[in-house]
């Protein structure tokens, strides 16, 4: 048996801009145990909950983070709307599904660079986001903003993409699709890619499922867990099944972001073939009474929304779970017997977002 | 299945090819319409009725009325339009282009021009006048009905002089 020393990785590390820090036990190269802590970047946004009204917290809410921004504010807004039993146009419906799904695809692009970069594919990772640029160009035409949306609020959406606008994003993602699948071939087909994924990290179902992964973490170990299934926004309305591989390696984890690009088009497209025309918001009146769970599926995983208001304009208590908190015993288990130069890439594998996390 | 050099294709057509990125700052920066970039304010169509103040999610605004004053922070602005949202006389409006930087977080005073703040004033003492005349008249009316009957009269003018009192102070809030 070799030496057992602790090296210490994060919270500042060249592979992640992202304030975790992971007490490593090696033996010689091998990992035996990681150890994690958080905390370096709490905000405290859910205690805002007391100084900012309802309406207000939209756009705390999606500050939460800055890449999965749309859906913090979504997540947010529809569980006051389920409180308040406000039902919001088949519209303000569509609308919220194709900003998911783009806001989703950025999400994704911005992973497939960074692990890119991670296993040393620079111009892999450059080309990924160059990508990424034409999906943060329509969200920025769409509703103003590239990175926080500020579209919803409670009863509705506050901004349309009309017919001609929504015709031309289609036609645009047409393009994106083909560049999607040519670096998908990049990424699965590469032999040297291989070498750094396959087998690296491996997670069975079991443990997946008994750690409770979320995302496409959890559905690379063949957990069928998509909460889109459920069929918030127009979801129900859309024909598509949870991408699931059951490798549970690093490989199946990028195939299945990878796949989920593909997927979110064909969402998009189904969604602009099939929006109503209609209102975008209803007037809501009265202050939310009563508590409600709202669960949404985030690029990076389940997102728990918990509200809870006593009729008065400033709600009692707003809790957030995001999908990395769940993902980060996952990780630790994965990084149990790994070889120390794979720590970057399995931290990545999880698509960590650690100041969400702590939000 | 696996290959290598599969990106060879793409990298020699990036070697030939244009840049993507733009030459900025030498190129200027294009914006959507929709763009959230900063807010204007149409200063002279304020009311200064406080709403932006206490809607603003940063706290970044403040009115002072007696000034003709609307002042904004934009280093604390956060962009999200719901001040623009909430003015009821529409006036300000989310636009294109960012705040520059700057050394200081200082903050930004528009004033209403001295013509408006002028009409202002004069509406509002009108205001006053008409409605303390309207008051001394409502009250003269109902002595004079009074007449006959003394002792319910005096109660009357009581009442419509602390109207008269009162009025010059609402007056102002009431017409604006
Ligand atoms: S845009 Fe938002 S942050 Fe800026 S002044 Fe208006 S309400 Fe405040
Ligand atoms: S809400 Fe509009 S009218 Fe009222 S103080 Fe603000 S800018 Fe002026």
């Amino acid at each position: 048996m070799g030496k057992v020393s602790v090296v210490p990785f994060g919270p500042q590390h060249p592979v992640l801009p992202e304030p975790i820090h992971l007490d490593l036990v090696l033996e010689d190269e091998k990992v035996i145990e990681a150890v994690p802590s958080i905390g370096f970047v709490h905000r405290g946004l859910e205690s805002l909950i007391v100084k900012k009204d309802y309406n207000e917290m939209v756009y705390v809410a999606e500050r939460t983070c800055g890449i999965c921004s749309f859906g913090h504010g979504m997540g947010y807004v529809e569980a006051v709307e389920k409180i308040m039993n406000v039902e919001i146009p088949a519209r303000a419906r569509y609308l919220r599904t194709i900003w998911m799904e783009l806001s989703r695809m950025h999400s994704h692009l911005l992973w497939l660079g960074l692990l890119a970069d991670a296993f040393g594919y620079e111009s892999l990772f450059y080309h990924c986001w160059r990508i990424r640029e034409q999906v943060l160009d329509m969200i920025e035409e769409s509703t103003g903003g590239r990175v926080i949306f500020s579209v919803n609020k409670v009863g509705g959406v506050m901004k349309d993409i009309d017919a001609q606008m929504l015709g031309r994003f289609v036609e645009k993602l047409g393009d994106v699709e083909e560049q999607i699948c040519a670096i998908r071939k990049n990424f699965l087909g590469d032999r040297t890619v291989q070498m750094r994924l396959c087998g690296v990290g491996v997670l069975t179902k079991k443990q997946a499922h008994d750690l409770g992964c979320a995302g496409p973490f959890g559905r690379a170990s063949g957990i069928a867990t998509d909460m889109r299934i459920r069929g918030y926004g127009a979801y129900a309305d859309l024909d598509f099944e949870p991408i699931i591989r059951t490798d549970g390696d690093s490989y199946a984890r990028c195939a299945c972001r990878i796949d989920e690009l593909l997927q979110s088009i064909d969402l998009i497209r189904q969604a602009a073939a099939k929006i109503p025309a209609g209102d975008l918001s209803v007037p809501v009146k009265g202050n939310p009474d009563g508590e409600y769970f709202m669960r949404i599926e985030q690029p990076r995983g389940e997102a728990v929304y918990y509200v809870k208001g006593s009729g008065k304009p400033y709600l009692n208590r707003l809790r957030i779970r995001t999908p990395t908190f769940a993902n980060l015993a996952g990780l630790c288990e994965t990084l149990k017997g790994a070889d120390y130069a794979d720590v970057p890439i399995l931290v990545l594998t999880i698509d960590p977002c650690i100041s969400c996390t702590e939000r | 299945m696996s290959t290598i050099l599969n990106f060879t294709g793409t990298l020699l057509k990036n070697l030939v090819s244009k840049p993507v990125t733009k030459n900025y700052p030498e190129e200027p920066a294009v914006y959507p319409e929709r763009s959230r970039g900063h807010i204007v304010i149409d200063v002279d169509q304020c009311i200064s009725c406080g709403l932006c103040v206490r809607s603003c999610p940063p706290r970044c605004i403040k009115v002072d009325k007696n000034e003709g004053t609307w002042t904004i922070n934009r280093f604390d602005c956060i962009a999200c339009g719901y001040c623009a949202s909430k003015c009821p006389k529409k006036c300000l409006s989310l636009v294109p282009g960012y705040q520059k930087p700057g050394r200081s977080k200082a903050a930004v005073t528009y004033k209403k021009s001295a013509e408006v703040m002028e009409a202002e004033r004069k509406k509002a003492e009108e205001m006053a006048q008409r409605k303390a005349a309207a008051v001394k008249a409502a009250g003269e009316k109902k002595a004079a009905a009074q007449t006959g009957g003394q002792a319910a009269g005096a109660a009357a003018q009581v009442q419509a002089a602390q109207a008269q009192a009162a009025a010059p102070v609402k007056a102002p809030s009431e017409n604006q």
